[in-house]
């Protein structure tokens, strides 16, 4: 039965690319399918390089944490040599998940099921009962915490593959790592993960999540509120127009980038922070056109990034820096993780105003997100009427040379990488 | 609760009886009345549930931090019917229990609770449960909130995957 289904997915069309009619459609089989999905795992999670975490998440020698990433529940350490490594957390002897805690500080880990113990670079140290085990059974690789395939990071993000031959990580993220550049180089002191996780799921299939994350055609109608809100404080905003391009930057990855009339605290003033808020916004700049010479400078402060990251990973250079990344569990589940990044000596005052304007946007509580989730989700309940009404359209823009910010080239990029990867296609 | 109350003689079951009016108003939607419980210099918080219970929004992301102003225009909000996650409204209880008042200091009780919020919207029902600190003052010999503070207990929002109404 499964290998008929099997064939039946192979030989459709998942993705329309109609170059004479002018239309780029995606079938919305793509986001209701368990075989899609395990498809997906196959060719997708278990082949490309997907966001572990960021360095500053583990500030000191022994810190760890425990995190799912493509399906497997992963140990990240940072041992005493400060090296960072990321770890399949299930004990090589007989399975048992050996740290069960989200975070924290050790020597080493105990396995509590027969007390194999783990230093924090994953080899075997100590096992009760050593006797009864052939001499060199400890150095054997096999009788260690077993490594990811493959780990790498980009200043400061940290990628696994679970693919020992994936291409290497610079080669992987290609017109995306520019990106992630200007994003690292919001301060020279680098950035840190902000304490505290926002943790939620959605009912909703996890590419839905993907295209929403950098689509800017939905903003004035789904954020109506969110922008009626933002007219409504103290002083005002400044006076931008939302206006910018959107890039396909190939292998999947696409970014919008615009500039916005919210405040930035890196580094785009308003008057709701007053002249003191000025000057220290001034001063930022100051020191970014100092370093990176005035027009990357104003790139840096000036423009708006949702950047997004094959297959599922978003950083958000907005009204505050956020990494988001997704995982699903079923064709119409996905956990979703958010983080607030931040420059690692920013002002206390800015970091306050940094933390308040991301949830005034942001997350479950946001006055914009939880419109976003009702969305998908509605969209994921809409696919019900699929026999009938079988197609998405993403074709906004498709004659553009230049896209908009709010048209679907990058969706397209988006959807082209995905069939590759999927159906060779 | 009567017209004379003082911080020093308001009793546990008064404060009882003004949480279960607020919980009243919160699942009838009467979000401006229920605004209006709070002092103009309030503050209600919603913590990451991965940080200390009394962590400080200011260097630690919660999923709510307003403070009066951005309430008030989450209330605004939340009456639209572009607030789209909330329309049509979601049906909303609130089972408020285990009231007890931990400190009188100054002009203000800090008082603890326990909370159950079921709600229900598009045939889904999700559960919310955790502690609520609220700091509340007496003012005219009315009880007012100038702080709430909802610390989920469960690991985040997994199921839930918004905090779109009051808890
Ligand atoms: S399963 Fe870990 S020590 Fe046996
Ligand atoms: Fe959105």
């Amino acid at each position: 039965m499964t290998a008929v289904l099997k064939k039946v997915v192979d030989n459709e069309r998942m993705v329309d690319n109609d170059r004479e009619g002018q239309r780029f459609r995606v079938a919305r089989k793509a986001f209701v399918s368990k075989e899609i999905l395990e498809r997906e795992r196959a060719n997708i999670f278990d082949k490309v390089w997907l966001f572990l975490g960021h360095e500053s998440e583990l500030n000191k020698p022994g810190d760890f944490l425990t995190r799912s990433v493509g399906g497997r529940t992963l140990l990240f350490t940072r041992d005493a040599k400060n090296r960072f490594h990321a770890l399949l957390n299930t004990c090589p002897h007989r399975g048992a998940r050996v740290c069960r805690e989200r975070s924290g500080n050790a020597k080493s880990f105990q396995c509590f099921y027969h007390g194999w113990v783990f230093g924090l670079d994953g080899s075997l140290r100590d096992m009760p009962g050593k006797e009864s085990y052939p001499e060199g059974f400890a150095e054997r690789p096999t009788s260690s915490l077993q490594p990811v395939p493959k780990f790498d990071s980009l200043r400061g993000f940290c990628f696994v593959s679970f693919n020992p031959n994936v291409e290497s990580l610079s080669d992987y993220l290609g017109n995306a790592k520019e990106y992630l550049e200007v994003v690292a180089d919001h301060a020279e002191a680098g950035l840190t993960v902000v304490g505290g996780t926002q943790e939620y799921s959605i009912r909703a299939n996890w590419k839905l999540l993907a295209e929403n994350s950098f689509d800017g055609y939905h903003a004035a109608v789904n954020h109506a509120t969110y922008l009626e809100y933002l007219k409504s404080t103290t002083g005002g905003l400044v006076p931008i127009q939302l206006v910018g391009h959107a890039r396909d930057l190939g292998n999947g990855h696409g970014v919008v980038e615009y500039k916005a009339p919210w405040g930035r605290p890196v580094a785009q003033w308003i008057p709701a922070w007053g002249d003191d808020g000025k000057k220290r916004i001034d001063a930022i700049f100051d020191k970014l056109v100092a370093k990176h010479g005035t027009e990357r400078a104003e790139r840096i402060a000036h423009y708006n990034r949702n950047l997004h990251i094959f297959p599922n990973l978003v950083i958000n250079d907005i009204m505050a820096l956020t990494i988001r990344t997704f995982h699903p569990s079923e064709p119409d589940f996905m956990s979703v993780n958010a983080w607030a990044l931040a420059p690692k000596d920013e002002d206390p005052k800015d970091r306050s105003s940094r933390l308040f304007n991301f949830l005034e946007f942001l997350g479950p509580g946001g006055f914009a997100t939880p419109d976003d989730i009702e969305a998908l989700e509605q969209c994921q309940d809409g696919f019900k009427n699929m026999a009938e009404v079988p197609w998405n359209d993403i074709s906004k823009g498709l004659a553009k040379e230049t896209p908009s910010f709010d048209d679907e080239a990058q969706m397209r990029g988006y959807w082209t990488e995905w069939n590759r990867r999927m159906y060779g296609a | 609760m009567t017209a004379t109350a003082t911080l020093q003689n308001v009793t546990r079951a008064d404060v009882e009886d003004f949480l279960f009016a607020e919980a009243d108003l919160i699942d009838n939607w009467k979000l401006p009345e229920w605004l209006e419980l709070f002092t103009d210099d309030a503050h209600y918080y919603v913590p990451s549930t991965d940080v200390d219970p009394e962590a400080a929004p200011d260097n630690n992301l919660f999923y709510i931090a307003d403070d009066r102003f951005r309430l008030g225009e989450r209330v605004k909000r939340l009456m639209k019917r572009t607030a789209h996650v909330e329309f049509p409204h979601s049906k909303v209880r609130h089972i408020v229990g285990n009231v007890r008042i931990l400190e009188r200091n100054g002009d203000e009780l800090k008082i603890s609770t326990a909370f159950i919020a079921h709600r229900t919207k598009n045939a889904v029902t999700d559960v919310y449960f955790g502690t609520g600190i609220y700091r509340l003052v007496v003012r005219d010999g009315k009880m007012a909130i100038r702080e709430k503070r909802s610390i989920l207990a469960s690991d985040g929002l997994r199921q839930q995957g918004r905090v779109s109404f009051i808890l």
